[in-house]
């Protein structure tokens, strides 16, 4: 119940990866047999990406992952630009919006936008937003904590109209919505593997040809010059075997999913003084983010962690961090609502019985807590 | 069902098993008219919430119940404190502090010491209550 974060990788990507782990692991910049093995193997899996978003192969970029794509596309544009403004909103991953506000600190402008109580941005903001200066705008596909879809095309026709380069971070969007970057009209668009069941470690930035944008990373000019690095081979081809599959059982995967999600969500709302964060239904099928007033996030964690139930909070007494979550704010939940948010992301293994699991020991949690808290619900 | 845990074992145990702890609202009106003396400390808006009832008998505190809500370290805190001071004089239970508590915990990580150790304050406000209810001042704060 937590695939939000990451995906356990499929056997069938493991399988396509498992020889470049091991006999074929030539360097494809090498001239001998194994650099040309792995050389093809990088081309095919570039070839491959690029059909599914309907795009040239030369405009996909090998990186590190979903953080360094987004980094990549903010920052090399940036660079490329000198200076000017960018726009992007409140609920954005923090690999975007720590990206922004450093790029403030280093002469950039960056405009956060507002999202209503839902997590949607209105395409219009945006529009208002844009000035002669204005770079780039960035916004996410679909939100990682409350899977709220954004208006992309939408946004990006703006921009293009208005002449200014639009970047979407896509990372969760990928098992679910469609990815072709001509009818999305994007320039740019991030993706990673952990998300689609594939390996970690690996993402594409989709960059559209002509696009002005400048390296981060500097060395032997691999990726067309655009992300140097010996690539990493195994994981290219995983991620796009991932992909593949991941779109090839979109639409199958997210209509079994979210009649699941629609279960958990209308059950759980039977719990007093409970609510759902998002969007009602443009939201990601396999995303419930629910709020419990009276309880706090980590304790409910940690008892459906015992029960072998495994979600998330965006509280900020959650094990790891201390501060509320940066999305539950921009849609205006309070701190105490935002304390008791817990986010179910189901996944291909989600199954029904995980459903009625929950929803058997979920009530009695709640009920503990509330009961042995001083507060009053 | 056994899964991998995030805390010490310690903080496990009193996190399902709380000791002292008054289970629901009902428990907590009927304590409340038993004990001598309450104190309460946080705020919800952070996340964390104590509150202690202590019955005290010639200077010590012969029993004490609590409720919190909070996160999982916030439970076992209080938890473990409540066993602590059982059996203390008032002067000692003053002098408890989170780093007595942690350390009963085992250890506990560095970022929800101060943001969820808070038994030790609801404790010396039931004691201050106590202590002016009875028409004294402490000796230590």
């Amino acid at each position: 119940m937590d695939n939000a974060a990451t995906t356990q990788i499929r056997k069938e990507v493991l399988a396509s990866m498992e020889p470049y782990l091991s006999e074929r692991y030539g360097n494809p910049s090498s001239m001998h047999k194994l650099g040309l093995e792995a050389n093809s193997a990088v081309s095919e899996s570039r070839e491959k990406i690029a059909n599914i978003l309907n795009c040239g192969a030369s405009e996909i970029i090998f990186t590190s992952g979903g953080t360094e794509s987004v980094n990549l596309a903010i920052k090399g544009v940036a660079f490329a630009h000198k200076k000017g403004q960018i726009i992007t909103q409140k609920t954005e991953h923090h690999a975007v919006l720590h990206a922004c506000e450093w790029l403030e600190k280093n002469g950039f402008k960056v405009t956060y936008l507002d999202v209503d109580k839902s997590g949607l941005v209105n395409p219009l903001d945006v529009e208002s937003a844009i000035r002669k200066d204005t770079i780039l705008v960035t916004i996410m596909y679909a939100n990682n904590e409350i899977g709220t879809i954004q208006p992309i095309k939408e946004i990006a026709e703006i921009c293009k109209k208005r002449k200014v380069l639009f970047h979407t971070d896509a990372c969760q969007a990928a098992g679910y919505l469609d990815l072709d970057v001509k009818s999305l009209s994007v320039d740019l668009l991030t993706l990673n593997g952990s998300k689609i069941y594939g390996p970690k470690g690996i993402g594409i930035l989709y960059v559209k040809k002509g696009t002005k944008i400048t390296p981060i990373l500097h060395g032997g000019g691999q990726e067309f010059g655009i992300r140097s690095g010996t690539e990493n081979v195994p994981s290219i081809v995983g991620l796009a075997k991932a992909l593949e599959l991941a779109q090839k059982e979109k639409d199958s995967e997210g209509k079994k999913l979210a009649k699941l999600r629609d279960k958990l969500i209308a059950e759980l709302l039977k719990i007093p003084n409970s609510q759902l964060n998002g969007h009602a239904t443009k939201r990601l099928p396999n995303n419930a983010n629910m709020s419990f007033y009276g309880v706090e996030g980590e304790s409910v964690i940690l008892m459906l962690n015992e029960k072998g139930i495994f979600a998330s909070t965006g509280s900020a007494c959650s094990a790891k961090s201390i501060e509320a979550s940066h999305v539950l704010l921009a849609i205006g939940l309070s701190h105490e609502l935002a304390h008791g948010s817990i986010r179910f992301s189901l996944g291909r293994q989600t199954r029904e019985k995980d459903i009625s699991h929950v929803l058997q020991v979920f009530p009695k949690i709640i009920s503990d807590l509330r009961g042995m808290s001083p507060v009053k619900t | 069902m056994k899964e991998k845990w995030f805390y010490t074992e310690k903080v496990k145990e009193h996190f399902f098993n709380p000791k002292n702890v008054l289970k629901t609202g009902a428990e907590a009106k009927a304590y409340s008219k038993k004990a001598d003396a309450v104190g309460q400390v946080g705020s919800p808006v952070c996340g964390d919430v104590m509150k202690v009832w202590i019955k005290v008998k010639n200077n010590v505190i012969i029993d004490i119940k609590w409720q919190t809500f909070g996160c999982a370290s916030a439970i076992a805190s209080t938890s473990v404190m409540s066993e602590m001071v059982k059996g203390m004089t008032l002067n000692e239970a003053m002098k408890v502090r989170p780093a007595d508590i942690v350390k009963k915990l085992g250890s506990l990580p560095a970022q929800k010491i101060h943001c969820s150790v808070l038994g030790d304050q609801a404790l010396r406000a039931a004691i201050e209550n106590y202590l002016s209810k009875h028409g004294k001042k402490t000796k230590n704060n």
